[in-house]
């Protein structure tokens, strides 16, 4: 979950390790996807073909799992990830100016990423903080009442 | 010896509780005081979060919003002029005109204490299903009128019924904690705050029906409720409290049609969150193709209360065909934000006027969402309404999962509508046409009418597109949306660029 820990490098026997701790479970792949992102970062190509043959689905099968879901992704991330909630309730506390506020400032679209790398800004839809918006999560850790200077200052946070 | 609670929930987390946990504790060695701070769960009264509470002779105080500047006040000499100072927390009126039934311990006691779970009347229930048996225990939860939580309203009882008299080599109890709806916190403040209880649920469901084996399907946007529920799980498995019975967290992946329950299921299953057309219904046809009850948190959190105290006993509380308390979420624009849970039969204005207090900003209450993104807008006229479910129902509405996301009069309603339309064509799982491709068709539309391109003709059009997907479509995502989009246009078409008349021609 938290980001600010670089990544593992790769290595196939971690893929091993992660598959063979989940395998004889019931339904086992979206455990293993989650592992394997928490430990990479991301999911490559090289780790679905290696997750496919350990469970001996396909390819296809694999892939389509891991494109169906907004969590996973195919490529790394940037040092930090910075969710910010564009769901309703956020919505009616003011959240959705004070995000396009910034990612105007930092020049960015949602899901894109600085150019040094150091911060990925991605949309989410709720985080079940409802009652105490506008809110974002900063690599895995909640943020509730974010003013636009409170946002701000959170990236400056994420970027210091 | 000092008795402090704070929280160590999300919204606390969320709110520099770790920062003002420290405080206490150095404020205290500084003192030379003996604290014990203990982390509660939230008690829902989440504008006065972070809420520092210190227990004393007449009961426990609370301070609220607490910042690290206010730690040397709490400490006194006198408490009863602390800036945050709040008195008695039970007397605190949000508080005290709640009905909690499903909620009793949240906050009062420590998460992942079993010996204050049971010294709050924990495993009281479970004990009561071992000695009566399946057939009475699904006989109890049908008499109380329980109804799920999750959204659709199907009798709980007649569900686990199904379960249990479905014959298979084993059965499967998936508890749906994937809590999409924007504006709802329910299942993540009883899971922080009273895991013990979703458990015992869990188990009681198991005892109906002959099941061996439980999921919890918990959103991957709740990781510390992901955390307490493991750590409460392995707890109660250690202290020998689940006899034939294992439970296992499975985490979603940020999909929100996986909150549907077919999808939910083939997620478990490790593939694609599809929509599966029914019947076969799950409690026949589920996990695995097993029988497979599937039941919101808030459903399963609710059997212990009713086997531990009788079916009576929550029966007695709600009006007409809605039994019970339903633990409602004030968000959004709202001045007092929380978890109310209150038995049915209090109206809308009630709720979000004299318990919510309006609004946030202080400004004028424009529109009210109920029951999450696929629920209708309701405008100030329909205050009036009774909050159960036929009475929603019938104004074209939806309790859901008990969400209320206020907006002042700074929203635009077209807006909203057309968010609608984009959060389902984000979230669809693509297996049917109307939903897929409508909600697109249904941006655009909108984005049209925004624009000020033909809008009466276009409004029609919407219509038109709305009711394709009313009738065609394979869920309630496709088939809900239309709600929140009409009910905006009808109830709101100056934001539409449109005439009243035009807008109610549509
Ligand atoms: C798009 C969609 C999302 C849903 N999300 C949830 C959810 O997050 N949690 C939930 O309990 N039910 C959700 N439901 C309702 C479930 O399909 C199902 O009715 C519910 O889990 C049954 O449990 P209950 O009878 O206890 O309410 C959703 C339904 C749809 C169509
Ligand atoms: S809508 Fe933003 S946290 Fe729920």
């Amino acid at each position: 979950m938290n980001q600010s820990t670089p990544p593992q490098d790769w290595d196939p026997s971690l893929v091993d390790d992660i598959v063979a701790r989940h395998k004889g479970t019931e339904g086992p792949l979206l455990p293993i996807l989650h592992d394997l992102q928490a430990a990479l970062g991301f999911i490559s190509e090289d780790a679905m073909h290696l997750v496919a043959q350990a469970l001996n689905v396909t390819r296809a099968d694999v892939y389509g799992v891991v494109s169906f879901y907004h969590d996973f992704r195919t490529a790394p991330p940037a040092r930090h990830v910075l969710k910010i909630c564009r769901a309703e309730a956020c919505q009616a506390m003011g959240g959705e100016a004070h995000a396009e506020a910034l990612l105007a400032r930092l020049g960015l679209g949602w899901g894109e990423a600085t150019a040094d790398g150091r911060l990925t800004v991605e949309p989410v839809y709720c985080l079940g903080l409802c009652a105490c918006g506008p809110n974002a999560m900063l690599d895995g850790a909640p943020r509730a009442r974010l003013s636009e200077a409170g946002l701000d200052a959170l990236v400056r946070e994420a970027l210091a | 010896m000092m008795r402090i609670y704070l929280p160590r929930d999300a919204t606390t987390l969320a709110l520099g509780g770790e920062a003002l946990a420290a405080a206490i504790q150095a404020e205290a060695a500084k003192r030379g005081v003996a604290v014990t701070l203990i982390r509660n769960g939230s008690r829902g009264l989440f504008w006065l979060e972070p809420l520092v509470e210190i227990e004393t002779p007449q009961g426990r105080l609370g301070f609220g919003p607490t910042q690290v500047e206010d730690v040397p006040g709490l400490f006194g000499p006198d408490l009863a002029r602390h800036p945050k100072a709040l008195g008695l927390v039970d007397q605190i009126p949000f508080l005290a005109r709640q009905t909690r039934l499903t909620f009793a311990r949240c906050g009062l006691t420590d998460p992942l204490s079993l010996a204050d779970y049971e010294a709050h009347g924990g495993f009281k229930g479970l004990a009561r299903a071992r000695e009566i048996g399946p057939a009475a225990v699904c006989a109890q939860i049908t008499a109380s009128g329980l109804r799920g939580r999750g959204g659709a309203g199907f009798p709980t009882g007649v569900k686990l019924e199904t379960v249990r008299k479905a014959e298979a080599d084993h059965k499967y109890i998936v508890c749906n904690a994937d809590e999409g709806d924007s504006g709802t916190f329910a299942d993540r403040l009883l899971i922080e705050a009273d895991p013990f209880c979703l458990i015992e649920g869990m188990a009681i469901a198991g005892q109906a029906v002959g099941a061996a084996r439980g999921y919890v399907y918990l959103r991957s946007e709740y990781p510390q409720a992901i955390e307490t529920l493991r750590a409460a799980i392995a707890l109660a498995e250690r202290a020998g409290q689940l006899p034939g019975f294992s439970l296992e967290v499975r985490v979603g992946a940020g999909a929100y049609v996986c909150g549907e329950e077919t999808a939910l299921l083939d997620s478990l299953e490790g593939k694609r969150g599809m929509v599966r057309a029914k019947p076969p219904i799950p409690a026949l046809h589920g996990l695995f193709g097993r029988p497979t009850v599937v039941n919101n948190v808030l459903s399963l959190a609710t059997l212990p209360f009713i086997m531990a105290e009788g079916a009576e006993a929550y029966a007695s509380f709600g009006t007409g065909r809605s039994r019970g308390t339903m633990p409602v979420q004030l968000a959004g624009n709202v001045r007092h934000g929380g978890l109310f849970e209150t038995a049915f039969g209090i109206t809308l204005g009630e709720l979000v006027e004299e318990i919510g207090g309006g609004t946030a900003s202080g400004r004028a209450l424009r529109a009210v969402q109920a029951g999450g993104p696929l629920g209708a807008y309701f405008a100030p006229h329909q205050f009036g309404t009774v909050y159960d479910y036929e009475a929603f129902a019938a104004q074209g509405g939806l309790i859901g999962h008990g969400g209320l996301v206020l907006f002042d009069d700074r929203v635009n309603m077209a807006r909203m509508a057309r968010f609608a339309m984009a959060f389902c064509a984000h979230e669809s799982c693509g297996k049917c046409t109307p939903c897929r491709l409508g909600s697109i068709r249904g941006a655009e539309v909108l984005d049209k009418i925004i624009r000020g391109e033909r809008r009466a003709e276009n409004a029609a059009l919407l219509e038109d597109l709305c009711e394709t997907m009313k009738f065609g479509s394979l869920c309630a995502l496709g088939g809900f949306t239309p709600y929140p989009v009409m009910s905006a246009l009808k109830l709101f078409p100056e934001d539409f660029g449109l005439t009243p008349h035009a807008a109610a021609l549509a």
